[in-house]
């Protein structure tokens, strides 16, 4: 690879810090492939149950929070265009339209966790146990993987809010916004596990 | 390929690539509310896939970036892909 970087004071990597959150993403993939494969075995042994269970899960507000997580995406992809324009206000404006947006997800999740939990739905209650095995495995992944899941969004933000922080102190800036880039990654990373438990757990039922 | 440390992408490009994952996301929830239920199944994933391969090219910059990485993701792509098939050598003869 033939960057050249002239001689700051402070060491720089942007190329190696980038391979590492790759890699780190990796390991994520492979951590919810391992999950995807445990849905995937237990609906094959659990059709029937799974197909009404899944019916249970509220479609518009597993849609809405689709179309949030694509927005959000979308706006932190702009903001490495816009940081690398030396436009810092729109960097910031959608930094911040980002963290609205994961907020926004949690809070629908809150609602949708909410009224399951209304029905007697969640791990362990008398009713699963009384509906019996299908329904057990399927609330019981569909708790594990959304609320991991939901468990990336609250990691993102709070990696997206120091991104923030470093693009307003000039910390982050055109030439030096690999943080940036990197949290952006990691935010797509959580777009696209979204994007298989979406139909997974709430269209396939 | 160039070797440009960074390439800027428009704006244009992300609002392109939002529409179109918003298109098939539309596209999945309609595939799977008409009941045609073997055939949505796989439509719904084939169109989960499709979504990815947007993010991954445009959004997370596989497109843009050195060949390494798309190289790397293919691998971890096939990976998986001989797990789930081990699996369901298993799985689906039982």
């Amino acid at each position: 690879m033939s960057e050249h970087i002239a001689h700051h004071d402070e060491h720089r990597d942007d190329e190696g810090s980038k391979l590492g959150i790759w890699l780190f993403i990796f390991t994520e993939l492979l951590f919810f492939g391992g999950l995807f494969i445990t849905y995937a075995v237990y609906r094959h042994g659990n059709q029937e149950a799974f197909h009404l269970a899944g019916k249970e899960l509220n479609v518009t507000i597993g849609t809405i929070n689709t179309v949030i997580l694509l927005i959000s995406s979308m706006t932190i992809a702009m903001a490495t265009t816009s940081i690398q324009k030396k436009d810092k206000r729109t960097t910031l404006a959608l930094i911040a339209i980002t963290l609205v947006l994961a907020l926004v997800f949690l809070v629908n999740k809150y609602f949708e966790w909410s009224a399951k939990i209304d029905h007697g739905i969640w791990p362990g209650s008398p009713l699963l146990e009384e509906l019996g095995r299908g329904d057990t495995l399927f609330f019981g992944l569909y708790y594990f993987m959304t609320g991991l899941h939901a468990l990336h969004i609250i990691i993102g933000m709070v990696l997206i809010a120091v991104i923030y922080r470093r693009v307003k102190n000039d910390r982050l800036t055109h030439d030096n916004f690999q943080l940036l880039e990197n949290g952006g990654l990691y935010w797509h990373l959580v777009d696209l596990i979204w994007i298989f438990l979406f139909p997974l757990f709430y269209l396939i039922a | 390929m160039s070797d440009t440390n960074h390439h800027i992408v428009p704006y244009r490009t992300y609002g392109l690539i939002l529409v179109l994952l918003l298109v098939l996301t539309g596209i999945s929830v309609a595939v799977t509310q008409i009941e045609l239920s073997r055939w949505a199944t796989l439509a719904a994933l084939l169109l989960a896939c499709t979504k990815s391969v947007f993010v991954l090219a445009v959004f997370m910059h596989l497109k843009f970036d050195h060949t390494i990485y798309k190289v790397m993701v293919v691998f971890i792509m096939l990976v998986m892909a001989a797990v789930i098939v081990l699996t369901f050598f298993d799985y689906g003869f039982r």
